[in-house]
């Protein structure tokens, strides 16, 4: 019995040792390579390494445009790069930054941005950009971050009312009863609403929701302050609630769809509120339905929309990061955009881009319009816990109390922003 | 009960021979190894991690990360915020879940498991492996399978109408089953009593709310897929059942029904406690449908502790809250089975049920007592 229980302490003893030797290991090589990027304050790394690169890819357009810039700056700066698809980009990268080993350039969405540049895992290396001047100033600050400009926008999307030429002409209206107020919206939602499809459809989330509140003259944090429980909120809220219960607009999932652009293309909805996508998912769904993009009507307050945009984040681990500076400077480039726009349908990030555009899409530039005036989602540390419990709470708006859903989003947001 | 394997050899005075001890380590170290570096470690990595303020870079051993007590699991339980208020929905919405999948998967396991156990039964095969089928299904394909026949223009809508009854939305639906019920008999917004108060963020009347109607299709999923495994280890117990005491009961003049509930399902306590325990901890870790499925909506209605855990870690970039859910979860596994280990013991047969059984006039023939020991 005895010698058993020695057996099994030695067992266990020898187990313990090789933990700790295997935890060294690891532990070890992360810490080092942590120490020499906080060094790295304003100064960037720079080495022979090859570079690799993680990017979220929207299918295999994407992806091949993606690739193909890469290769082509490879060749031209002859440092290797290559590209990688995620297909689970937020957490592949949480892997690569606990592990010590992340990718040096990658897709960051701005509700990660603060998270990230919280623990130190990003470089701010938005202000040693040589075309820094060249972004949307929205833009610049959806990646501001504690006055740094971390990361470079890669491109853009902003919110429009989609509509459905058939249903349009069919209840009588023409291009000049395109609402450009509230009370329009509400006149041309009544006329639309059918037996077969509501007026105005989108999803039920702060995300095509808040377009309302912004036009209002509401938002979620104004000045590093949170205003979400403003009277100009609720006046948004208390409006769309109206429209909720009087049947003119709906909820995507409230008339079967999973969303907008599916109900807009079902045809459910003759106009719904989505961003440059849509015109992807038309094509390959639907590609029958016609349909006009206009600018989102002014509400009480002026026009407003929500833009949608990811950047190029930059690891602080990287060990090479003064050529991952280069080719984002390139992927960002004026004709690169323009290409990338071509390939996959996003808005080029830069205003030196922005008449090429608009000639290559006249049918669009609505969208490219809503530049001027777009709000962005609070982008703190946090905040995109409270956005999700808006977003729950957003589902019962119909019977639900605007001040009080509002009032919880206050307090919860006072929590992250403060 | 490994004990008793080797207890005659234990006994002698020769004890192991030399040289056996070092080739048993041999042969179970690849084992021990991949199980120490693979499962033991990182969990008490993560439990470090549940007690620190890591936040995800690095390794969270290095020097930088500090340790901060209680604070973590303060943050999810009685601080009141939202990440408390998650918690609370999420152990809400799976204590419905577990409540309602454990006992309707066991009963009607074992209803199954009796059905197809059944001698006359023609073709028992085939029904084995259709009520199995979906057991060896991987779970995500099945979410899916749920998606497509659970939207609103879905099949079960679609036989739904053919009844009168209009389909709920549901996927998309946030309802509460319970309050739904409570709606219908008028009591719309809840009582003051319920409503004032509360735990964890949630109040009383929240979480008096039952599963929501997404929720419920989960549960019907749960039910569908796990009740397959569960039969096949109570037709395992079930062969084990001698035929003896059965015909004995029948000579008693039991019924089948008396038979079965004072014969044969005593006989399967342990099944039953295997099948419990599976079922409990199955529910409560319950990940991969929700990942799938929903990601928590609609209103996190489906958020369950174990997907929190993740979303909180990944997304929130809060490790230590991650971790604290993790091992809050673990607790409360634990606690569930020790209860149910509790419930389900070996008991002497109570005076009360005794004097039942000893003879009353005219009956001779001493009913065999249940399978407990006397």
């Amino acid at each position: 019995m005895t010698r058993h229980t020695r057996r099994a302490l030695a067992g266990a003893g020898a187990l313990a040792v090789a933990g700790a030797l295997v935890l060294s290991g690891c532990g070890g090589s992360s810490f080092d390579s942590g120490g020499d990027a906080d060094a790295g304050d304003g100064e960037l790394t720079s080495s022979e390494d090859a570079l690799n690169i993680l990017i979220g890819s929207s299918g295999e357009a994407e992806t091949a445009a993606v690739e193909e810039a890469v290769a082509a700056w490879s060749e031209e700066s002859g440092i290797e790069a290559t590209v990688n698809v995620a297909n689970d980009l937020t957490q592949q990268l949480s892997q690569g930054f606990a592990g010590g080993s992340p990718p040096d350039l990658f897709y960051l969405a701005p509700e990660l941005l603060a998270g990230y540049a919280g623990n130190g895992s990003l470089v701010a290396y938005g202000d040693q950009l040589a075309n820094k001047d060249d972004f949307y100033p929205s833009l610049v600050e959806n990646f501001t971050v504690d006055d740094q400009f971390y990361c470079a926008p890669k491109d853009f999307s902003t919110l429009a009312l989609i509509i459905n030429n058939d249903l349009w002409a069919a209840a009588g209206l023409t291009e000049a009863d395109i609402p450009a107020t509230w009370e329009d919206l509400t006149a041309v939602s009544k006329t639309l609403t059918t037996g077969g499809a509501v007026g105005l459809a989108f999803g039920a989330e702060y995300q095509r929701v808040g377009t309302f509140m912004a036009q209002a003259g509401g938002g979620m944090v104004v000045d590093g302050e949170a205003v979400a429980n403003s009277p100009e909120n609720v006046e948004a809220l208390d409006y769309v609630k109206t429209h909720l219960a009087d049947g003119t607009f709906a909820y995507a999932k409230d008339v079967g769809a999973g969303w907008g652009g599916e109900a807009f293309g079902k045809q459910l909805a003759a106009m719904v509120i989505e961003g440059n996508w849509i015109g992807g998912a038309m094509s390959a769904d639907f590609p029958d339905v016609s349909y006009t993009v206009a600018e989102l009507p002014a509400g009480p307050a002026d026009q407003g929309t929500l833009q949608f945009t990811n950047c190029w984040g930059m690891a602080a681990d990287s060990p090479n990061q003064q050529a991952a500076l280069e080719l984002v400077e390139y992927l960002t480039s004026t004709e690169q955009q323009l290409a990338f726009s071509e390939a996959f349908g996003p808005m080029p990030s830069i205003a030196s881009a922005a008449d090429a555009w608009s000639e290559a899409n006249p049918d669009l530039t609505a969208f490219l319009n809503g530049a001027d005036y777009a709000q962005f989602p609070p982008n703190q540390d946090g905040a995109t816990e409270v956005i999700a419990d808006f977003n729950a709470q957003l589902n019962t708006l119909e019977t639900g109390d605007p001040q009080a859903i509002l009032d919880s989003v206050q307090t919860n947001l006072e929590a992250v922003v403060g | 009960m490994t004990s008793q394997v080797t207890t005659p050899r234990r006994d002698g005075s020769s004890g192991i021979r030399r040289g056996e001890g070092v080739a048993g380590w041999l042969f179970t170290a690849p084992i021990i190894v991949i199980l120490g570096v693979f499962l033991f470690i990182p969990v008490l990595m993560a439990l470090w991690v549940s007690f620190s303020d890591w936040t995800g870079r690095g390794s969270p051993l290095s020097g930088n990360v500090g340790f901060v007590g209680l604070q973590n699991y303060a943050a999810v339980t009685t601080d009141g915020g939202l990440p408390t208020r998650n918690f609370g929905l999420s152990l809400r919405n799976n204590a419905w879940y577990v409540l309602l999948v454990v006992p309707l998967q066991t009963i009607l396991a074992l209803f199954l498991a009796v059905l197809v156990s059944r001698a006359i039964l023609r073709g028992r095969g085939l029904f084995r492996t259709a009520f199995y089928f979906p057991s060896v299904t991987s779970s995500v394909a099945i979410t899916v399978l749920w998606l497509f026949l659970f939207s609103t223009t879905g099949v079960i809508n679609e036989v739904l109408s053919w009844v009168g009854i209009n389909g709920p939305n549901w996927f998309n639906d946030p309802r509460g089953i319970v309050h739904i019920a409570a709606g219908a008999v008028g009591l719309g917004a809840g009582p003051e009593a319920l409503t004032s108060g509360g735990f964890l963020g949630i109040t009383w009347w929240e979480w008096l709310a039952g599963p929501s109607v997404a929720m419920f299709a989960f549960i019907l999923m749960a039910i569908f897929t796990t009740s397959g495994t569960m039969m096949l280890l109570f037709i395992a117990a079930l062969q084990n059942v001698g035929v003896e005491l059965g015909e004995a009961g029948m000579m008693d003049g039991a019924t089948g029904w008396q038979r079965f509930w004072h014969i044969t399902l005593p006989q399967l306590r342990p099944t039953l406690f295997t099948v419990l325990t599976l079922g409990l901890i199955g529910c409560w870790q319950v990940f991969e449908q929700i990942y799938t499925g929903t990601q928590g909506g609609p209103s996190k209605t489906t958020l369950t502790p174990a997907y929190l855990s993740y979303q909180a870690a990944f997304q929130g970039q809060e490790w230590g809250e991650g971790s604290a859910i993790a091992f809050i979860l673990f607790v409360i596994i634990i606690v569930f089975t020790i209860f149910q280990r509790w419930v389900l013991r070996d008991r002497p047969v109570s005076k009360r049920r005794i004097r039942q059984y000893q003879v009353k006039g005219q009956a001779p023939t001493p009913i065999p007592v249940k399978g407990a020991k006397p």
